[in-house]
């Protein structure tokens, strides 16, 4: 019986252990045995630390590392501004259909491609899009404005990318806030903002960091919207790692690339924890 | 009667499998418009090979070689400068048996040219199929003073230009800076310092540029709704808005514009060798390069395709082309391995500055 039950659970680990060794052990090994390779000649390879030095040495890849996540971080806290609102909303204020009208609606977007919807925002965006059209015909403009291709186009396609990813922890966290609590506070005397700061944002913790984390790591990782959306020097750091990849065929330096993203945002997320006094367990468990 | 019809479909169903056994699948690797689907179809239907085709560009192609050590395809068609290359660092391709290919069907000077840019060790990797330029694309109304790259950086028409960051780019500048890169290719500090200099201006540049733009289809939009008045592009994009809006067009540069030809190659492991030269063989006879033409908006080095071409396309080019132009085309040698690294610090440098 006992045996039976070992073999059970081995049987039921085994697709979650070969999608984990094939799919990303595996790769991250060799794409690591790359990122150690220097080319010295033509088709001949030493092991090295040059490609770890180069991203150092240089000034430009750390300075697109450390724009990227700035942006990051403040797409990620413009996200939870406007999501908070509306996921308080959505769990809180209204129920039955017109609560899932309502988070159907934030899901919408999501049923066409990301490529899809930057393009949209393309279209509204630019010197002759719809916007600008709009403003003109106004009065507001007295000739075309371009909106596009500069960092706060990236931010706008940032946040409305990431937004679900925002909704859907805080609204399941809201949902299992009892409304005697939050009427208790008022009975105690306490006032909006009182009732949000002591009741309603600790109960939330859990889906905001969890939320945070996702859209954080959504951001870093986008290449889509920032190079469409993005200007003349707006590079992002994923569009670096395609470029060594795809058009420089330097795979050694855009493995260490990758490498160096993996670690740096893993970083950031465990600096932000310790910052915010939260754990992983806590927000996860 | 019942037998005879049981005779019958016996021997029809013989007659599919013994089809079947020499009929290949041809995985084809191209750009797009060189396999138009009425070419693809009349291959299928005259030799009973299948054609999948998957469309790149030069990086990708040879990315995605790389990435399997050249299986996945059995043809691809990468530029001809991009061969020798690649193949003496990643061994991507294999060599092509000349005597599979009717040599009658193609253009001499362009085959003895490619084939003597993709020969590597002595053997030859690559036979051209479609060629072209890149230059300028410019509103000529709104802005007739650009006549040369470096012209892009007037301020007549600030912010409303716009150009790839690719190696193309820094090539075109260079030579209208009166530089001479392609002399310096295998020179790696000549290269460096000449590219100094192109990043320089490159950057000078920069505040004038309304964005750089990353594939075709973008380009057309900033162009057709006149938000950029001039562009570097290939001469099929300018000749193609020419046709609805006369006021665009190609424009060779002073400078000279840059010529590249696309090539037919065999990846190292493919599979279909045989399918491959009926492919190339196939396309190159002159009525069906000249759909390609259609199709592509380039002419192909198929010998005689050019009669078979239509009337409008030919008016343009000679309307961009006119002889000094023809013989002032800078025709890409093969780049060589390790060049790229340069370039492409260069064009990290240009992107990030302020």
């Amino acid at each position: 019986m006992r045996r039976e039950a070992k073999l059970g659970l081995a049987l039921l680990l085994t697709p979650l252990a070969l999608w984990l060794s094939l799919l990303i052990f595996i790769p991250h090994i060799d794409l690591f045995l790359v990122s150690l390779r220097e080319r010295v000649g033509v088709g001949k390879y030493e092991l090295s630390f040059a490609n770890y030095l180069t991203f150092f040495n240089e000034p430009l890849y750390l300075w697109t590392f450390m724009r990227t996540a700035v942006m990051s971080i403040l797409a990620t806290m413009l996200t939870l501004l406007i999501a908070f609102p509306v996921s308080y909303y959505i769990a809180k204020m209204v129920k039955g259909r017109m609560q899932a009208a309502l988070f159907l609606l934030c899901l919408v977007p999501f049923w066409v491609s990301e490529l899809v919807r930057t393009f949209g925002w393309m279209i509204l965006l630019r010197e002759t899009g719809i916007i600008s059209n709009v403003l003109q015909y106004a009065g507001l403009a007295s000739g075309p404005v371009e909106m596009l291709y500069n960092d706060a186009a990236i931010m706008v396609g940032l946040v409305y990318t990431s937004m679900l990813f925002m909704v859907v922890p805080l609204v399941t966290t809201l949902e299992s806030l009892s409304d005697e609590v939050v009427e208790a506070g008022y009975d105690l005397g306490g006032n909006g903002v009182s009732v949000l700061r002591e009741i309603i944002i600790p109960h939330a913790m859990p889906g905001i960091v969890s939320g945070c984390i996702v859209v954080f790591m959504l951001c870093l990782g986008n290449y889509l919207t920032p190079t469409m959306l993005g200007g003349k020097e707006s590079l992002w750091f994923t569009e670096l790692i395609y470029s060594q990849f795809i058009v420089r065929f330097n795979w050694e330096l855009g493995a260490a690339f990758g490498f160096m993203l993996l670690i740096l945002s893993s970083l950031i997320v465990w600096g932000m924890l310790r910052l915010t006094g939260q754990s992983l367990e806590k927000t996860m468990g | 009667m019942k037998q005879h019809v049981v005779m019958l479909s016996t021997a029809a169903v013989i007659a599919i499998s013994a089809g079947a056994a020499s009929a290949d699948t041809l995985r084809l690797l191209t750009w797009g418009g060189y396999a138009p689907e009425d070419v693809v179809a009349k291959f299928e239907e005259q030799t009973g090979h299948t054609v999948e085709v998957t469309k790149s560009n030069n990086e990708e192609m040879i990315a995605k070689l790389r990435a399997t050590g050249g299986g996945g395809f059995d043809l691809a068609q990468p530029s001809q400068d991009r061969i020798a290359g690649p193949q003496a660092e990643f061994g991507i391709y294999k060599p092509m048996d000349l005597s599979k290919l009717n040599a009658d069907l193609f253009i001499p000077s362009l085959m003895l040219a490619t084939q003597a840019n993709t020969t590597v060790d002595g053997e030859v990797y690559g036979v051209p199929h479609v060629w072209g330029t890149s230059g300028l694309v410019v509103d000529t109304k709104m802005a007739p003073m650009v006549k040369d790259y470096t012209d892009l950086c007037s301020p007549d028409v600030a912010g409303k230009v716009s150009y790839r960051l690719k190696r193309p780019t820094l090539i075109g500048f260079a030579y209208s800076m009166g530089l001479d890169p392609f002399a310096a290719y295998g020179d790696e500090a000549a290269y460096t310092e000449i590219m100094g200099q192109v990043e320089a201006k490159l950057i000078e540049c920069k505040a004038g540029v309304k964005t750089y733009w990353g594939g075709g289809d973008e380009l057309m939009g900033l162009l057709r709704s006149g938000e950029v008045v001039a562009s570097m592009a290939w001469d099929t994009g300018g000749w193609k808005l020419n046709a609805d809006k006369p006021d665009i067009t190609f424009v060779a540069p002073a400078a000279g514009a840059l010529g590249w030809v696309d090539t037919f190659v065999l990846p190292a492991k493919g599979k279909a060798d045989d399918a491959a030269y009926e492919w190339i063989n196939f396309v190159m006879q002159p009525e069906i390069s000249a759909m390609i033409t259609a199709a592509a908006g380039n002419f192909t080095a198929s010998q005689g395709a050019d009669e078979f071409a239509s009337d409008d396309l030919k008016a343009r080019y000679q309307a961009s082309f006119p002889q000094e132009a023809i013989d002032n085309i800078k025709w890409y040698p093969p780049v060589p391995a390790g060049l790229e690294a340069i370039e492409g610090g260069v064009l990290d440098r240009v992107k990030a500055a302020k």
